[in-house]
């Protein structure tokens, strides 16, 4: 949680972002992140971002939900209060079958978009800063960090011969906090001197 | 980078000249703006309904289930057999967001939120009727496994009551997890465009704070692609499981093992009649006929022919087999059902689910819209036959003669089922008006490759030989190959 410099490149084409990116990374320079209007194929990789465990939490989610339905119907009517209904045994396991695969796959969803929500940092209040507010229409916005030790005009010319449609720096909060989004945040009005 | 190419025999997703922006533009526009007078109208009469379904409700809680035609031989009535309606038409929104999306059908980004809303507000229709029919509506949640002063007295786990009660409440969850989170990113475009402060608000707030980096989008399709896996067993097992609380008695008629497969088939049949209904009627509203096109109709109208095709076998296979099995029991069902009192809800049923559906293998007749939205009345009209002959003429002549009967509705039965539709059309109003009805990210995801601008650029490619094709791939290749090798 810190407010930092980004130099913000906004590019029009994936055609063109992915070359970018690739020129970006192999100049050294560290992307912070690339924000899209939809989900770009490939662009994960392209970042050198490993792939996700998130269906693999949904599996030991779903085990979970096996479990809980099949470890509390049996505890119910073997131990807690057994009860003959028409005459199936205490240990009626394929009477449970429907219940057994409800629960899991409600664990395994509920889980999963729980930790969707967690490790992608959203949920109801949450606010974080948008480079561009055509990131989420038809723009492909990539933000560098900007350090003491690196030249800010020297990066959005790199930037800009990358093929960037439109470059500026900004100051910007790079995690994320509780707010309103019509509220303009205090760190925002730095913007207008840099620009 | 891989192929951005389609065969030219797919018909393109999206007609027009779109960009990415332009695409925004026209989704999101009727939500920026005032509704039309058709909006009011229409809001106005759901309103109107939902009243009366709550007045006919509380009549009902208030006087008891005395007040419904419902009796000792026929216990089930218009609120199982809405019920069964109302749930079955879920399945189609379930069918095109998950089965259609593993199957990798293009064709399901311009229809599957709204056939995903509709899944949401027919399942929340339908609920409705278990829960009001319970008549001591306030010992409703004995139905749930909550430790309790009664013993503790568990429900009955192995019965297919309670597995509908689970199987319910599941499917709605998932459901409408997996809609909101594909709603998420669309927020977050609204609330980027928006120009009043309420608006920016409201959207942030339910844009859960959405920003589209690489990461969430990654986690995204991940996230979406098990849950459609997930999503597809689950919907089979809610129908099969709503087809147990049939198939799991000994009543002639219902006491049959195709129950499963048949009710699944049925209610992707009236689910996606349904669709039809409604994207007839709000493509032409919202000025939307690019997005959803005459192409995607028609798709819809294939899966109409080809379940109705299959509800039509299961029809006969078991009039087949109730004569197969020479059990005076089933054959007097089945003789009663369609030539007993209740023979005009057989050939209703018959006529509107088996015969006319078969004129969608005209091409002619699946491309046109007028046809196609009377036609998905018809369906829906014979489905709901379908659920009324299981129960009622299954039951209205039970093993003691002497309490034969016949059941008609009562007014506040009619309310109830009438109230439903004013809940479904009023949220679906609200939907229409509030949220994007297409899903955008997914329709921009497409674009380059289904959209009609970019198809017409690939006729470049369509004229190339194959090997042409692949040397040039090849060429594209070796590049990224050399960069790679150079920077290492």
């Amino acid at each position: 949680m810190a407010i930092k410099k980004f130099a913000v490149a906004a590019y029009d084409d994936e055609a063109v972002l992915f070359p970018a990116v690739k020129k970006v990374r192999k100049s050294g320079y560290k992307i912070h992140d690339v924000y899209t209007p939809f989900a770009v194929h490939g662009l994960d990789v392209a970042l050198g971002h490993k792939d996700t465990d998130l269906h693999i939490a949904g599996f030991i989610y779903g085990l979970c939900g096996t479990s809980t339905a099949v470890g509390f119907i049996s505890w119910i009517y073997t131990s807690d209060w057994p009860i003959v209904y028409g005459g199936k045994p205490h240990f009626a396991l394929p009477a449970w079958i429907p219940i057994t695969f409800e629960l899991t796959v409600l664990f395994a969803a509920v889980g999963m978009v729980l930790s969707f929500c967690y490790l992608n940092q959203i949920m109801p209040g949450v606010k974080k800063h948008v480079f561009h507010p055509r990131q989420s229409d038809d723009l492909f916005v990539m933000a560098i960090e900007i350090n003491s030790h690196m030249s800010e005009s020297e990066v959005i010319a790199f930037l800009k011969s990358t093929g960037a449609v439109e470059t500026n720096v900004q100051m910007a909060e790079e995690g994320w906090w509780y707010g309103r989004w019509d509220k303009e945040e205090e760190y925002e009005k730095l913007n207008s001197s840099v620009a | 980078m891989h192929i951005k190419y389609e065969s030219f025999v797919r018909e393109p997703l999206v007609d027009g000249n779109k960009t990415y922006h332009q695409v925004s533009e026209d989704i999101i526009r009727p939500i920026e703006g005032k509704p039309g007078r058709m909006w009011y109208v229409g809001f106005f009469f759901s309103i109107i309904l939902l009243c009366f379904g709550i007045f006919s409700v509380s009549w009902s809680v208030y006087w008891g289930l005395g007040t419904w035609g419902v009796n000792r031989t026929v216990g089930w009535g218009w609120d199982i057999t809405n019920f069964v309606w109302w749930i079955g038409i879920g399945h189609a929104g379930t069918l095109i967001s998950a089965i259609l999306l593993l199957f990798r059908q293009g064709w399901r980004t311009g229809v599957n939120r709204a056939a995903e809303a509709m899944t949401i507000f027919a399942v929340m229709c339908a609920g409705q009727f278990p829960i009001w029919h319970m008549g001591r509506v306030w010992d409703g949640f004995w139905v749930l496994p909550l430790p309790n002063s009664r013993g503790p007295l568990w429900p009955n786990f192995d019965s297919p009551l309670l597995w509908d009660v689970f199987a319910i409440s599941t499917y709605f969850t998932v459901s409408l997890l997996f809609w909101y989170s594909g709603l998420v990113p669309d927020f977050s475009l609204i609330r980027d465009r928006a120009k009043t402060k309420l608006r920016k608000m409201l959207y942030g707030f339910a844009s859960f704070g959405w920003t589209g980096t690489a990461k969430n989008w990654q986690r995204m399709e991940a996230l979406a692609l098990v849950l459609a896996g997930l999503s597809t067993p689950l919907v089979l097992s809610v129908h099969t499981i709503v087809s147990f609380d049939f198939a799991t008695s000994v009543i002639p008629g219902w006491h049959t093992t195709i129950f499963p497969p048949y009710f699944v088939a049925g209610a992707v049949f009236s689910g996606f009649a349904m669709v039809n209904t409604l994207l007839v009627i709000t493509r032409k509203i919202l000025h939307l006929e690019e997005y959803i096109t005459i192409g995607h109709l028609e798709a819809m109208n294939k899966i109409i022919v080809l379940t109705g095709s299959i509800v039509g076998v299961a029809y006969l296979t078991e009039l087949f087999i109730s004569w197969y099995s020479q059990n005076w029991g089933e054959m007097a069902a089945f003789q009663w059902r369609i030539m007993g009192p209740y023979w005009w809800s057989y050939w209703a049923m018959m006529t509107c689910n088996v015969v006319s559906p078969q004129l969608f293998w005209v091409k002619k007749l699946r491309r046109n819209i007028p046809f196609t939205f009377v036609m998905s009345i018809v369906v829906n009209i014979g489905m709901w036959f379908e659920r009324f002959v299981i129960i009622v003429t299954s039951t209205y002549r039970d093993w003691v003669p002497g309490s034969w009967s016949y059941y008609s509705p009562t007014w506040p039965e009619v309310g109830f089922y009438l109230g439903t539709f004013g809940l479904f059309f009023t949220l679906y109003f609200l939907f229409a008006k509030y949220f994007p009805v297409i899903a955008v990210a997914e329709i921009k995801f497409v674009l380059k490759t289904s959209g009609d601008n970019y198809k017409r650029d690939m006729e470049r490619i369509e004229v190339q030989s194959a090997e042409e094709f692949q040397h040039e791939l090849d060429a594209h290749h070796d590049e990224d190959h050399h960069e790679e090798a150079a920077h290492h």
